[in-house]
């Protein structure tokens, strides 16, 4: 057998080649849609970072450092994305001081932010300082050829928002997890009407992205993963050939295609949902909510947290997810089956099984 | 070379360890994972252990395995970092051998997959054995009459058939030998001994089950303990160093990676790499100097601790613990203050001292009297 001649650098660079392949970094699928130019970009997505203040300029660590975390992280993306997207519920009780500290955080962000107002930040005054030092309450922006829309989906009915004696009242009523004196968000008709005029020069066959705080059709009431008028934001939405909405609020992985559209939520860089009894020495600073379910891992606060970013190829999305104490994971827009498709748990081979943990 | 008497019955066990049978392992450990394509023997094992203290495999013939991983010192050196050829300093402290066959990736930033893969990078680190090539190490063990027999025996292979895989198998092979388990706690918590554990200890261990949140990565299962969850954390050692220039680092580390720079030998070549942790293996950016969970088996005896050597003390690990790790923005999201008292981190301490082997305790006794003395002490007993 003739010797095989290794050098050094032969063997290193072989392993350093599987190396290489193995390390994944930020995908960007190179395919042009219908067009000469190629329009395919990334943008990065953080949302819920429920900042709370506890005194002055005390703020509670855990949170603060799960949107901290997560800004470094995008921060270290290569290629860089086009842009970042706050999903909303920056602050916790949407106090000025917390909306303060939120943009004071988000400026060391090296891309632009594209803000989305969530409930959390806007009813202490009903989104009084958000739109003046953040960002309008709903309004769109093109970007590469994709028309993106940014909507207030928080909103509710009045009645409900005139029963209380205090803001404070009001946001706490609104902030209250499992809350049965709570009221169902939705977009309202004079939004609708505003979303009818926007995308009226809109051709059909360009790509819609809408970005809201909570999800656009009807997940779950109690929890208030819900718009009641989804319905008729859907019906605007129905022209078009290739409509994504991205949507936070939730605190968890959550994906769904109704019709023409797709639904990909984001995480919490806060707190997961459900979540445990977190195993601390330190009083909870999560809020308190009436059932606690288990879920994520107790010992770990950054375990269902996490934050993400999205392809836009050919004007379908795919949804990286940066899952700080688990794997990432990818739900992709597949034609095949028409929706999105987590790209490695989907198959039932590949399905984790449940776990006993004693 | 001389083997310690204790190690020398293990191998003489190992000879029990006849076909696919093998002897139950000890108290408190699981069985040990044996790859089918390289199954243990004695003769491979002995083979193995010569190959693990063979100087001839470096660039000036000073440096072996053993070297580093020095057997009379539970397989490390008691340095912060490790001091390869012409004494050179690495960047990172030498992880113990003992027990190293229960992880499921080797090195702290887990880059090879297994004991095999794991052995052929000191050879041809320029910081560790300092070799070009594996050239040399297959020149000796081709031409060498003691060696061709025993790779003829054990692989059935001739002398130009020999390769580096067999080389490397063969010391895997010893390396699985290389456990130990039967410690105080064993005994304790495996064995049904209640009088193995001081108070101090037993309290100790309630401590690393509870309010230490100890157990969640350094792992205690129902009837087998690696305390290792295998997996990688950040708890802020030595991120400090890396911090304030961490943009430029990692840029310059993925342009280097673009160019095919070997992983191997900047991780121990530059002080900087190396705190990038697991990042430099994967390229997460979430893994940014995180490392692997190592066992806390004999972690007395294999001072200093975490992944620079940074860490003097037992107390000196409770203490980084208990205040919280050192800040940065990847820290890992279950590293929190603890609050511990001075009596449950005198407690803890005591506990990780339980978990010493009889046959390292003996040793580091031995140790203790004095210098050469003590070694050969150990040695003769």
């Amino acid at each position: 057998m003739s010797v095989e001649k290794i050098t050094r650098r032969s063997f290193l660079k072989r392993a350093g080649a599987v190396a290489a392949a193995a390390a994944a970094p930020v995908s960007l699928v190179e395919i042009a849609w219908g067009r000469s130019d190629a329009r395919n970009f990334t943008f990065a997505y953080i949302s819920d970072s429920h900042l709370t203040q506890i005194k002055g300029t005390k703020f509670v660590s855990n949170f603060d450092r799960g949107l901290k975390r997560a800004i470094a992280e995008v921060n270290f993306m290569s290629p860089k994305p086009d842009f970042v997207v706050f999903g909303g519920d920056l602050a916790q009780l949407g106090k000025r001081a917390e909306i303060d500290h939120g943009l004071e955080l988000m400026s060391a962000l090296r891309a632009p932010v594209k803000w989305v107002v969530g409930e959390h930040d806007f009813y202490l005054d009903m989104g009084e300082y958000w739109a003046e030092k953040v960002a309008p309450l709903h309004y769109s922006f093109d970007h590469k050829g994709v028309h993106f829309v940014v909507l207030n989906s928080i909103l509710t009915y009045e009645d409900w928002i005139r029963k209380w004696s205090t803001p404070e009242e009001r946001m706490l009523a609104m902030a209250r997890l499992d809350n049965p004196q709570g009221s169902p968000f939705m977009v309202g008709d004079a939004q609708i009407r505003w979303l009818r005029k926007d995308l009226a020069g809109v051709s059909s066959d360009t790509p819609v992205v809408v970005l809201s705080h909570s999800p656009l059709y009807k997940v779950f009431k109690p929890w208030n993963f819900w718009t009641d008028d989804a319905e008729k934001v859907q019906a605007e939405l129905k022209r078009f050939r290739k409509v994504t909405v991205i949507h936070g609020h939730v605190h968890q992985v959550l994906y769904n295609q109704i019709g023409n559209i797709s639904f990909y939520a984001m995480m919490s860089t806060a707190w997961p949902w459900p979540y445990p009894v977190s195993y601390v020495q330190v009083p909870n600073a999560v809020p308190k909510l009436t059932v606690f379910m288990n879920r994520a891992d107790p010992h770990s606060e950054r375990d269902g947290t996490g934050w993400g970013w999205l392809d836009l190829d050919s004007g379908r999305a795919a949804m990286h997810y940066e899952l700080w104490e688990n794997r990432p994971r990818t739900v992709r827009f597949d034609p095949k089956t028409g929706r999105p498709v987590d790209t490695v748990y989907q198959d039932p081979d590949k399905r984790i099984p449940p776990q006993m943990h004693y | 070379m001389r083997l310690d008497r204790s190690l020398r019955i293990l191998l003489m066990a190992g000879t029990c360890w006849a076909g696919a049978a093998l002897a139950a392992p000890p108290l408190g450990l699981p069985p040990v994972p044996v790859p089918e394509g390289n199954p243990i023997t004695p003769e491979k094992v002995k083979l193995g252990e010569r190959l693990f203290h063979e100087k001839r495999f470096s660039a000036d013939g000073s440096v072996s395995c053993a070297t580093c991983h020095k057997p009379e010192l539970a397989f490390t050196d008691g340095l912060p970092v490790a001091e390869g050829i012409r004494k050179q300093k690495g960047t990172r402290n030498t992880p113990t051998v003992v027990n190293a066959a229960f992880y499921t990736s080797q090195f702290w930033d887990g880059r090879r997959p297994s004991l095999e893969e794991q052995a052929k990078d000191p050879f041809v680190n320029p910081i560790e054995h300092g070799l070009e090539s594996h050239g040399p190490i297959l020149e000796v063990v081709r031409t060498d009459p003691q060696y061709r027999a025993q790779f003829r025996r054990v692989f059935g292979v001739t002398p130009d058939e020999i390769t580096i895989d067999h080389v490397v198998q063969a010391i895997a092979a010893f390396e699985r030998t290389v456990i130990s388990g039967d410690s105080p706690f064993d005994r304790y918590l495996y064995g049904g001994d209640k009088t193995a554990l001081s108070e101090s200890a037993i309290r100790g261990l309630k401590v690393f089950r509870t309010k230490g949140r100890c157990v969640d990565c350094h792992k205690i299962e129902q009837t087998s303990a690696t305390f290792t969850d295998n997996d990688f954390h950040n708890l802020g050692v030595g991120f400090k160093r890396i911090a304030p220039r961490l943009h430029e680092i990692v840029a310059r580390f993925r342009e280097a990676r673009a160019r095919g720079a070997d992983l191997d030998e900047s991780v121990l070549t530059e002080a900087e790499v190396s705190e990038l942790g697991r990042f430099a293996v994967t390229g997460r950016i979430s893994d940014l100097g995180r490392f692997k969970t190592p066992t806390l088996r004999n972690v007395a005896v294999t001072a200093p601790y975490m992944h620079d050597g940074s860490l003097k003390t037992l107390e000196e690990v409770v203490e980084f613990y208990d205040k919280g790790g050192e800040a940065n923005d990847f820290l890992d999201g279950g590293i929190r203050p603890l609050k511990l008292t001075e009596q449950e981190k005198r407690d803890l301490v005591e506990f990780l001292r339980s978990l010493t082997s009889p046959r390292f305790a003996r040793a580091a006794r031995a140790q203790g009297a004095s210098g050469a003395d003590a070694v050969r002490t150990a040695q003769a007993r």
